[in-house]
């Protein structure tokens, strides 16, 4: 094939097939997609720990489970051992009627199959599903300076601003052929120029913004590019603690999902920000000031999709991405206080909150775990996108606190103090 | 008549009709409805674009700044490629996102799909197409929008 960058004699014999045919294929899509951004080299992967976006077997996907049969064949495995995204079912936890259960077994029916293709290229283990693999729990972290080859949006956008790695937002396929050859393209926000804001936003709300509707104003406006936010640190604070890492979890995963941004940062509380302040804004780069009114009028904006608008809520999903050990408590404080105020002991409508698998264990061993059971919640390791994909599910009348879930179902967004409400048996309206 | 030059990511020559976001096109939300259900045509789901939600986007040109949104978004197109309900060409206004050029290079390679892409047409390009308008793709990277 004729290609654009500078590779070196290991990387040209695998491209000629020196590793055999299918190898060869993959270098191939790796250095094409460099090509087109014209990326003048290939760069190893430092951590060498992967993340995948697919972790779901829906039948159609024809092309994937092809991949991975030739990828089988020929013995290729990822160098280093990966995580990836959350399982689509856990009937045991999310209660499905016969129809959805009919609906679910059509759509995954190749579940089974893909996992163990899964197990053979490279997963980590059987618990290795989830969306969050950067959390201590999970333990798939890399370290500042770390060229990644990741997908899922709203860990590669974690993993550049919170953690300072540095990963491209790849594409499913793309995530597991770096991870096997072990380089990827340099440039975008691998780079160091790649990772200057185009944008400087000014957060001037008079509270804290709610983090999912910041990031869906954010990500809306800026698209692919990078933004430096300054007055948000008065919020959140300097240091990344517990909850600041969940305020940007949740906020990343909505610019990234409204948008597609892959990398933010923070002034005074993301590394790059600390180190670098606002030299890393780009001299031409764009303001966008935000304002109580600008987030209200965002907020506004998000279409109720409903088949009948004036429902009452019928299934609550918190957790998307996942829900970190900290948010769980709280979620579990915030909840007793509502339920107690309205004089309910369980919640008003089935609630499902979604966490990973070694988070879920740990919560599990404590009395958080106790309380949020007795009032009603369910809680699971599943993506609720997966359930919400079913067709079935549509009558539902789901709500939810995450604007990644909004954007891809029919799921209607309400913010943490409403869905809190919704919860208590409160009529909340919009 | 208006021709616009863009650079080729994936060539072919190709004559058809055009569908317009002004918007970025977010992948996952527009294909998954179709392609969950194994239709034969790509209606757009995505609630989020006005500009081409409900609107039949299969064998067309999809004129677009750039897609956005879930990074399952490279194995959707490559998917809908395999699928034969893909656009028959992706028009990009800007420099192609990694998601989208995962997508056209998956195809490509693994599915021998003739899917055309080209991008960086420019800012005036998108303003001047309107869905509905008749497109001829040159292999050379020409748009003319009749």
């Amino acid at each position: 094939m004729e290609y654009k960058m500078k590779l070196t004699d290991e990387q040209k014999a695998v491209l000629d097939g020196a590793k055999g045919e299918v190898m060869a294929k993959v270098m191939k899509t790796v250095v094409m997609f460099g090509d087109i951004f014209g990326a003048e080299k290939l760069v190893p992967v430092t951590h060498k720990d992967g993340h995948l976006v697919t972790s779901f077997g829906i039948a159609l996907m024809k092309p994937l489970f092809s991949t991975m049969d030739k990828l089988i064949d020929a013995g290729i495995t990822t160098e280093g051992k990966f995580t990836v995204d959350p399982r689509p079912l856990d009937y045991a936890n999310v209660k499905c009627n016969l129809l959805e259960k009919i609906a679910f077994h059509v759509m995954y029916k190749k579940q089974k199959d893909y996992e163990e293709q899964l197990a053979k290229v490279g997963l980590r283990d059987s618990d290795s599903f989830t969306c969050t693999c950067y959390l201590d729990e999970v333990g798939n972290i890399p370290g500042k300076g770390d060229v990644l080859s990741w997908a899922e949006s709203s860990a590669v956008v974690y993993a550049n601003s919170v953690l300072g790695a540095r990963c491209n937002r790849n594409s499913g396929m793309l995530d597991l052929f770096g991870s096997i050859v072990g380089w990827v393209p340099y440039f975008g926000l691998v780079t160091d120029e790649g990772r200057k804001a185009k944008w400087k936003v000014i957060v001037k709300t008079t509270k804290k913004p709610e983090a999912q509707v910041l990031g869906s104003a954010i990500g809306m406006k800026v698209m692919e590019d990078v933004p430096y936010v300054v007055g948000l640190d008065k919020f959140i604070g300097t240091q990344l603690t517990d909850d600041a890492k969940a305020y940007l979890k949740d906020f990343g995963a909505a610019t990234a999902s409204n948008g597609a941004v892959g990398l933010y940062h923070i002034d005074n509380l993301t590394p790059e920000a600390k180190e670098q302040g606002e030299s890393l804004i780009l001299p031409d780069a764009k303001e966008y000031v935000i304002d109580d009114e600008e987030l209200e009028r965002v907020y506004a904006s998000y279409p109720v999709m409903w088949k009948n608008k004036d429902a009452k809520p019928g299934l609550c999903f918190i957790g998307c991405p996942h829900l970190s050990y900290k948010q769980l408590c709280d979620w579990t404080d915030a909840l007793d206080a509502a339920l107690g105020k309205a004089g309910r002991k369980k919640v008003a409508v089935r609630t499902i909150m979604t966490t990973s698998p070694q988070v879920k264990k740990k919560f599990a061993e404590t009395g958080y775990y106790t309380r949020l059971i007795r009032m009603g919640v369910k809680l699971t390791s599943i993506c609720p996108l997966m359930y919400t994909n079913n067709p079935m599910t549509k009558g539902r009348a789901i709500v939810t606190n995450s604007n990644k879930l909004r954007t891809y179902s029919v799921a209607r967004y309400y913010k943490d103090k409403e869905i809190l409400d919704v919860l208590a048996g409160k009529e909340v309206g919009k | 008549m208006k021709e616009f030059k863009g650079r080729v990511i994936a060539g072919g020559e190709w004559k058809g009709e055009a569908v317009v976001s002004r918007q970025g096109v977010n992948t996952l939300a527009t294909f998954q409805k179709s392609a969950l259900k194994n239709a034969k045509r790509v209606i757009v789901s995505d609630q989020n674009n006005a500009d081409i939600y409900g609107k039949d986007i299969t064998g067309k040109a999809l004129c677009l700044p750039i897609t956005i949104g879930s990074t399952t978004g490279g194995l959707v197109i490559q998917t809908v490629c395999a699928m034969k309900i893909a656009p028959a060409a992706f028009l990009f206004s800007e420099h192609i996102d990694s998601l989208a050029a995962s997508g056209i290079v998956l195809a490509r390679i693994w599915e021998d799909s003739d899917v055309i892409a080209i991008d960086m047409l420019g800012e005036d390009f998108l303003s001047s197409v309107n869905t509905g308008d008749r497109i001829e793709i040159r292999s050379d990277g020409t748009v003319v929008v009749e």
